[in-house]
């Protein structure tokens, strides 16, 4: 069924009875052409594009719990293309590219909001870096633009720009920069796929993966096993867990990132608005809650949930900016397990093994990556080569020494 | 969370600068046959397991002494806690 307003009109006569479920619930057949392991944003956008772009229709996507249940419905929902470092700055671009035709490409309403993210600047060492950045963004097409102090107060007059310690000095400014309703793009993603005959499989876990002779042959799974002529993996936070069942060690650990929503208030936030002297981001949902966050918590963990340090910590770099915000209340919270790699930077490659490949690495920034993680995922199990975007990312960076490091901290994933 | 010191009893986990897997005290030798790929591995590779895990913690806000915490990943419960260098010195001493 397409979604119309049309559509819409003559459901609301009917009384909303005939919209009928979004995707099929269906069985696993004995073997597939390629399985997707993971029911998060980058598997769901992997079938979209393998079926509807590729033409690979004998795919199923196999999710542990439900989807949209992962990092995908956890996240900020924060997507931008302000990366600077050439391994990056295209693949995000293009990802940009993918979201702003998302929802025709989908029929489905995403929310796609490209209402702007500001990089605020606190030093004059932070402006020339920004404006480095800013520089590399618009080399690839992503414009920016550097504001100076008075242009910011122009667009966001509640911030605390005479902080004696940190004074806002400018910004950093990317007008195509927004968020996305995150649940609508797995879902929306998830329905396209179902449409171009793949079949999700919720509640069904894999458990260990069939190979001979260096060739993966299939998977074990809680609903049996399942013959697959190729396996891509796209679990985000589990990622070690997974792949350690192939007998493979990745250069990832996995870490807690939280998220905050207040009370829903009246418009105030125009955009996104990220902290340059703490690690601090906000922005506001159409409902009106308050929607943010800053650090990973900084320890090894799978368990869905951090600590009160970091609570504190992103209280006080709210209230620093901005604070207003200390007479808004806290309504939920919660938390999502990243794959933290070892410079910062994603992988989207084939393994050793044959008929194996791996997607994850994603950090605390894979929301925005999600179309052309998926693109260029699909585009590996298609066609055995790198899509021209995600060249770069490589298992084997760290052995070349071709790491993508943007923010130059080593193999300390914490600390990117 | 608490990280019960050996010396200093329980620690608030704020005190400590967390490093990552234990496997760390393990350099290789630099020097030895085939020591770009085992350095490679103890670098960049790890086991990341879910349950538990063996730490480097660093008490940065305290007495400045390195730990083994043993940690479970999916519950956070501690349950035990080493000097690093007792560690060191005790795989030392079993070489
Ligand atoms: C609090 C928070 C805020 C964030 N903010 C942003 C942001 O503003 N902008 C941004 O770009 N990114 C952000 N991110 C990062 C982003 O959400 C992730 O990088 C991205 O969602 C990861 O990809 P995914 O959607 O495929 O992951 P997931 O949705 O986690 O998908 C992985 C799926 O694999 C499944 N799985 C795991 N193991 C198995 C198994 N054995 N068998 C079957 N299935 C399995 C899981 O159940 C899960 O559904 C944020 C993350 C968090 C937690």
């Amino acid at each position: 069924m397409r979604y119309s307003a049309a559509r819409l009109l003559w459901e609301g006569l009917k009384g909303h009875k005939g919209w009928g479920r979004a995707w099929r619930d269906p069985e696993p057949k004995p073997s597939y052409d390629v399985v997707i392991i993971g029911g998060g944003g980058h598997g769901l956008a992997t079938a979209h594009y393998l079926s509807k772009v590729y033409g690979v229709r004998d795919v199923a996507v196999l999710e542990k719990g439900w989807i949209g249940g992962g990092n995908v419905g956890r996240n900020t929902t924060i997507i931008r293309s302000n990366y600077l470092l050439d391994g990056n700055e295209p693949f995000y671009e293009f990802s940009m590219k993918l979201w702003e035709n998302l929802e025709q490409d989908l029929n489905y309403n995403a929310m796609v909001s490209q209402r702007g993210i500001m990089n605020l600047i606190h030093t004059d060492a932070q402006r020339d870096a920004f404006r480095r950045r800013g520089n590399a963004m618009r080399l690839y097409g992503a414009g920016s633009e550097l504001l100076d102090a008075d242009q910011v107060r122009k667009e966001v007059p509640f911030l605390n720009f005479d902080n004696a310690r940190f004074p806002i000095k400018g910004a950093l400014v990317q007008r195509r920069g927004g968020t996305v309703r995150h649940d609508a793009v797995a879902w929306g993603y998830a329905r396209s796929a179902d449409q171009h005959g793949v079949d999700i499989i919720q509640n069904c876990e894999v458990t260990g993966f069939r190979i001979e002779n260096g060739k993966v042959l299939g998977i074990e799974t809680t609903r049996g096993y399942i013959g697959a002529g190729k396996v891509g993996v796209a679990v985000a936070g589990n990622s070690s867990r997974v792949m350690a069942k192939a007998g493979m060690r990745l250069p990832i650990e996995s870490h807690v990132l939280q998220a905050f929503v207040s009370e829903g208030l009246k418009p105030v936030i125009p955009g996104v608005i990220t902290f340059g002297a703490g690690h601090f981001y906000v922005s506001q949902s159409d409902k009106g809650g308050l929607v943010f966050g800053g650090d990973i918590d900084g320890y090894n963990t799978y368990a869905q949930r951090g600590n009160m340090p970091v609570v504190e910590d992103v209280a006080e770099g709210g209230v620093a900016l901005m604070p207003i915000i200390g007479r808004a209340r806290l309504l939920r919270m919660w938390g999502g397990i990243m794959d933290m790699s070892m410079d910062g930077s994603p992988f989207i490659d084939k393994t050793h093994i044959d008929g194996l490949y791996f997607n994850g690495g994603w950090c605390y920034g894979g929301f925005k990556a999600t179309p052309a993680s998926g693109y260029a995922f699909a585009h590996l199990l298609a066609t055995d080569t790198p899509h021209d975007t995600a060249t770069a990312y490589r298992l084997d960076r760290f052995r070349s020494g071709a790491m993508i490091d943007e923010k130059g901290m080593g193999a300390q994933p914490n600390l990117h | 969370m608490l990280i019960p010191h050996p010396l200093l009893g329980l620690r608030d986990a704020q005190e400590f600068t967390y490093l990552g897997d234990a496997s760390l005290l393990n350099r290789p030798d630099g020097m030895a046959e085939g020591a770009a790929e085992a350095l490679h591995d103890y670098l960049y590779l790890r086991d990341n397991p879910a349950g538990e895990h063996r730490e480097l913690w660093f008490h940065e806000q305290g007495d400045r002494s390195w730990l083994v915490v043993t940690r479970n990943t999916l519950t956070h419960e501690i349950t035990q806690v080493e000097f690093a260098a007792d560690v060191a010195r005790q795989k030392g001493a079993d070489q």
